[in-house]
């Protein structure tokens, strides 16, 4: 069965974003998501940066600080090897708890 | 790299928060920025950007709560929790600290002594694989030089094997003299132990070239710096050892002092040399058994293969030779004079060594039950911790965090004074006469014990109260209070740790009166001889390069002009005083022998020469016959005094007064005198045959003049050493009382009474400290009770009776095991202090009045507090 949980969708999410875009800060990441997902979906500040800080601690991602375009210092983050690894185990998991939400669905 | 990230976060959590700040801070200012270009006011987009994160302080912990989940944070949280419990119970704290102190220092000291005297390995550059070889038989230390050099020449073993004797002489250069000890040691010691020298050179195997082919000597460090300034021109320089002209080759490292680990030598000459005529005797004589063997194993040979290799050869010597058909061979371990301070030395270390550990483990439980003791106090508290979700894991690393937290608190403070003490005990020198040290300062081995007893005792005491969080009922407890927890068992783990406690130290209060006892009754032994009033002077006439011819002469001058000298009673001269460093023994035949090899004698006795007068100077009894006169010279026949002993051994009951016994094919002696026993080497000896003959007869070089005076030494000595210097002013003279001499061989014993004594005292204080804790815990909680029995009508002997009864038969039941194990232990004590015996109603009778004194001293106050309750005073406080 696969573990899933609403953490394990943020991780999902955070994880994908950096995949596609390499490196991002943390406010670039929530307008990331909120525009990806078509406004659907929006990353509260508030799990977010614990979120990241427990990857961090975990080794699926680093941080580095940078300047912004416009000239802000920030926390960029991007994905390891292991962040990689991490973000297949994470997909493969959430397609399991579609499958089986969707199943569910259905039945009812 | 992440390991390290946590590391770092851990320790820098300010740092970690400044971090996390600034990174919310830029994102908020991003989020502003945005959001004024969406076209609010500046005043609603931060607003709308702090209220996404919500309290800030919030957000930080929920960040570094990812950290906090760590092991390391967790721990180091803990011992900062233990640290501000403990600074809140300061009384606590400081009694267990005292204890630790005590408990660990006492440990460290022990093991350091112990680590070594028999764990460390000799402080030579090569150590691996070296033994002294001994005879099989305890006690039988030396071989002779030529049984060296057949073991040394025959054997497949052993990759060197070399031998050393330890002496003393009068060294002299142009300027000064001095009384020395040095070792003659042969040619290839230094190289076999892998000696480089600190300046100069030594010698080697090579040198070798028989009888006084090597007149050369190497100083040692210390007497190099002492006497010669560290001047290397004396390297080369001409030396008279006992008037024998030596020169000097080289001076030894400074750590360097040979292979024994007390004595620290002042010079080594090799053994074929010798500064005076008796030394080369030895070399061709194979009765002469007064070497010391030192072998190194070949790398893969056990010393099993070894001994059994030397036994081998030693059989096959026996064939071919009369005088060797004794010799065997055992090896044991270097460093300690092979058995005669090793057996002591080892079996009295390893029982202090226990007793220590066990002072420790008392130490563990009296702390063990304070600590109990302090979390049911603190019961309530602990319930609503686990009520609230803690779990019992948590609450018991906090407990420990506590315990071990002080225990290596207490370890360090407990090591740092043992190490001061060592260090002074490693300066120590405790005969001004004898080179000896005891170097026991603490090593990275003894440090590591000492951290392993701090964290290991804490863990244990720690531990004990263990039980009682896992059977924490919170919801039981919150609803009834304290009071019902401390339902009184019929015995509980704490009583029997505290019977223990009390047994330990019934066992070291007995030890140490029994000690005491031995010492103060080896102190008025029957000797065989009076010391008390009796100064020596002692000397080797070789040292003043008289030769034997001229010795007899120069000795009745000395005993005329001495005797002359007003206040004295008497004088006489021996040749090696008896309880002194020296003696020999001789093998002894019946008349009628003549196949004179070892196995065939009677019996070995110890022998000494004797002058006219030295039996009664030295207050030694005759029991029949006639003392010596200057007419037993060499001209007239062979005579000799015998003890008791010898007597027995050899004519039973019959007298032995005129009868004969021979040492050799041409020597036999008449008996003209019996004296009763006396102790010869060591008080705890078995009562050895002795056999005195006239120095006349028996010519030799070493002088001991005993003078008899009732006259204090302070005046006698002048007037004795005015009129020695008279006769040769270049003699160099030891003079002491011979009390003052006999400190060495009461040396071990008063070094095994001091440490019986501390240890008793620190079980007896623990002991006293455990007691009364407990009985003092168990009044104070019961108080409320009391106060309702004394309402009820209850008499005082009922209080007593309920208050201290448990306190009472732990007391008397740990006395008594602790005094039959006192007992017990007292054989192995007999070994090394004098008659040590518990069979004496003076040991009995002090041990109970100890043990009782102590009971009435834990008792006394938590009786008092007991009896002066006030009923209504205490049911109106609640």
């Amino acid at each position: 069965m696969a573990r899933n949980d609403l953490q394990g969708t943020l991780d999902l999410l955070v994880l994908k974003t950096l995949s596609q875009m390499g490196e991002l800060h943390g406010y670039g990441i929530v307008l990331h998501i909120q525009r990806a997902s078509e406004e659907l979906l929006s990353v509260e500040e508030g799990s977010l940066y614990p979120a990241l800080h427990r990857m961090e601690m975990s080794g699926w991602i680093r941080s580095e600080w940078k300047v912004t375009d416009t000239n802000r210092k920030a926390k960029y983050y991007r994905l390891t090897p292991a962040g990689q690894q991490e973000l297949q185990k994470a997909e493969e998991s959430f397609a399991q708890l579609v499958k089986g939400v969707r199943a569910i669905l259905r039945y009812a | 790299m992440f390991i390290f990230r946590r590391l770092v976060n851990t320790f820098s959590r300010s740092k970690l928060h400044e971090e996390i700040d600034a990174e919310i801070q830029s994102h908020v200012e991003m989020r502003m920025a945005d959001n004024v270009a969406a076209g609010m006011s500046p005043e609603q987009a931060r607003r709308d950007a702090l209220i996404r994160f919500g309290s800030r302080m919030v957000m930080r912990e929920r960040i570094t709560a990812a950290d906090a989940a760590t092991a390391l944070d967790a721990v180091w949280r803990d011992l900062r929790y233990a640290a501000r419990q403990l600074r809140r119970s300061p009384t606590f704290t400081v009694s267990a600290l005292v204890t630790l102190i005590l408990g660990i220092g006492a440990n460290v000291i022990v093991f350091s002594v112990l680590n070594a005297l028999v764990l460390r390995p000799l402080d030579v550059p090569r150590p691996a694989g070296l033994y002294n070889v001994v005879h099989q038989q305890h006690g039988y230390d030396n071989h002779s030089y030529p049984d060296y050099l057949d073991f040394q020449s025959k054997n497949s073993t052993f990759s060197d094997m070399a031998a050393y004797r330890v002496q003393s002489a009068g060294l002299s250069t142009r300027d000064a003299a001095y009384k020395c000890w040095y070792y003659r040691v042969s040619g290839n010691y230094f190289d076999m132990l892998g000696v480089q020298p600190e300046h100069g050179r030594l010698f080697h195997a090579s040198d070798e070239h028989g009888p006084n082919s090597a007149p050369y000597i190497v100083l040692s460090h210390g007497f190099w710096r002492k006497h010669f300034n560290s001047d290397l021109g004396v390297i080369g320089t001409r030396v008279d050892v006992n008037k024998h002209p030596f020169t000097v080759i080289g001076v030894a490292p400074a750590a360097f002092h040979g292979a024994d680990l007390f004595l620290w030598p002042d010079f080594w000459m090799p053994v074929v040399d010798s500064p005076d005529d008796e030394g080369a005797g030895f070399l061709s004589n194979r009765g002469m058994h007064n070497i010391w063997i030192l072998g190194k194993l070949k790398p893969d040979v056990t010393p099993y293969q070894a001994t059994d290799n030397l036994n081998a050869i030693a059989r096959e010597l026996a064939r071919e030779n009369p005088a060797a058909d004794t010799l065997s061979a055992r090896l044991v371990k270097p460093g300690l004079l092979g058995d005669q301070l090793g057996d002591p030395a080892r079996s009295f270390l390893a029982g202090i060594m226990l007793l220590a550990f066990l002072v420790l483990v008392a130490a563990c439980t009296n702390l063990g039950s304070l600590f109990a003791a302090r979390t049911a106090d603190s019961s309530r508290e602990l319930a609503i911790r686990l009520a609230i979700g803690s779990s019992r894991w948590h609450v018991l690393r906090q407990l420990l965090a506590e315990s071990v937290l002080i225990s290596v608190l207490g370890g360090a403070l407990g090591t740092l004074f043992s190490t001061i003490l060592l260090n002074a005990l490693t300066r120590w020198q405790p005969f001004p006469e004898f080179p000896v040290h005891v170097a026991v300062s603490p090593d990275a081995r003894v440090y590591s014990v000492a951290l392993l007893l701090s964290i290991g005792s804490g863990i244990v005491w720690g531990l004990l109260p263990a039980r009682q969080i896992w059977a924490t009922d919170s919801a039981q407890l919150m609803k009834s209070g304290a009071a019902e927890t401390l339902v009184f068992r019929p015995f509980t783990l704490r009583d029997l740790l505290l019977g223990i406690q009390i047994t330990l130290c019934t066992l070291l209060v007995t030890s140490s009166f029994v000690a005491l006892r031995g010492m103060q009754r080896s102190l008025h032994a029957p000797m065989g001889f009076e010391p008390a009033g009796v100064l020596l002077a002692e000397t080797d006439l070789h040292m003043g390069g008289h030769d034997d011819a001229s010795i007899g002469q120069i000795r009745k001058l000395m005993l005329e002009e001495v005797s002359r000298t007003p206040g004295v009673t008497s004088v006489g001269i021996i040749d090696e005083t008896p309880l002194g460093t020296g003696g020999s023994s001789t093998f002894i035949y019946r008349m009628g022998t003549t196949d004179f090899r070892a196995s065939n004698s009677a019996f070995g006795a110890k022998y000494f020469s004797i002058s006219p007068g030295y039996l009664e100077a030295a207050g030694t009894h005759l029991l029949g016959g006639r003392d010596f006169t200057w007419h037993d010279d060499a001209n007239a026949p062979n005579v000799a005094i015998i003890n008791e002993t010898f007597a027995h051994a050899m004519f039973g009951n019959t007298s032995p007064l005129g009868q004969r016994f021979a040492l050799g094919k041409k020597f036999s002696y008449e008996i003209v005198g019996v004296v009763e026993n006396g102790k010869y080497e060591a008080l705890t000896e078995t009562p050895w045959a002795a056999v005195f003959f006239p120095l006349e007869q028996n010519p030799d070089s070493d002088t001991s003049l005993m003078v008899r005076s009732a006259l204090p030494p302070a005046e006698i000595v002048p007037e004795v050493r005015r009129a020695l210097a008279q006769i040769d002013p270049s003699l160099p003279f030891v003079f002491h009382t011979w009390p003052e001499a006999l400190a060495l061989v009461l040396f071990p014993a008063r070094v095994a009474t001091a440490t019986l004594g501390v240890m008793g005292l620190l079980a007896a204080m623990l002991a006293v400290t455990g007691v009364f804790g407990m009985a003092m815990y168990s009044v104070s909680k019961r108080m409320k009770e009391f106060g309702i029995r004394v309402a009820l009508g209850a008499e005082a002997a009922q209080l007593m009776r309920s208050a201290l009864g448990r306190p009472l038969i732990l007391l008397l039941s740990g006395s008594l095991a602790g005094l039959l194990l006192g007992v017990m232990a007292s054989r192995l004590l007999a070994q090394i202090v004098y008659e040590a015996t518990p069979r004496d109603p003076l040991v009995l009778a002090g041990v109970l009045v100890t043990m009782a004194l102590l009971g009435f001293l834990t008792t006394w106050i938590p009786a008092q507090r007991a009896l002066g309750v006030q009923p209504a005073r205490l049911l109106r406080e609640e």
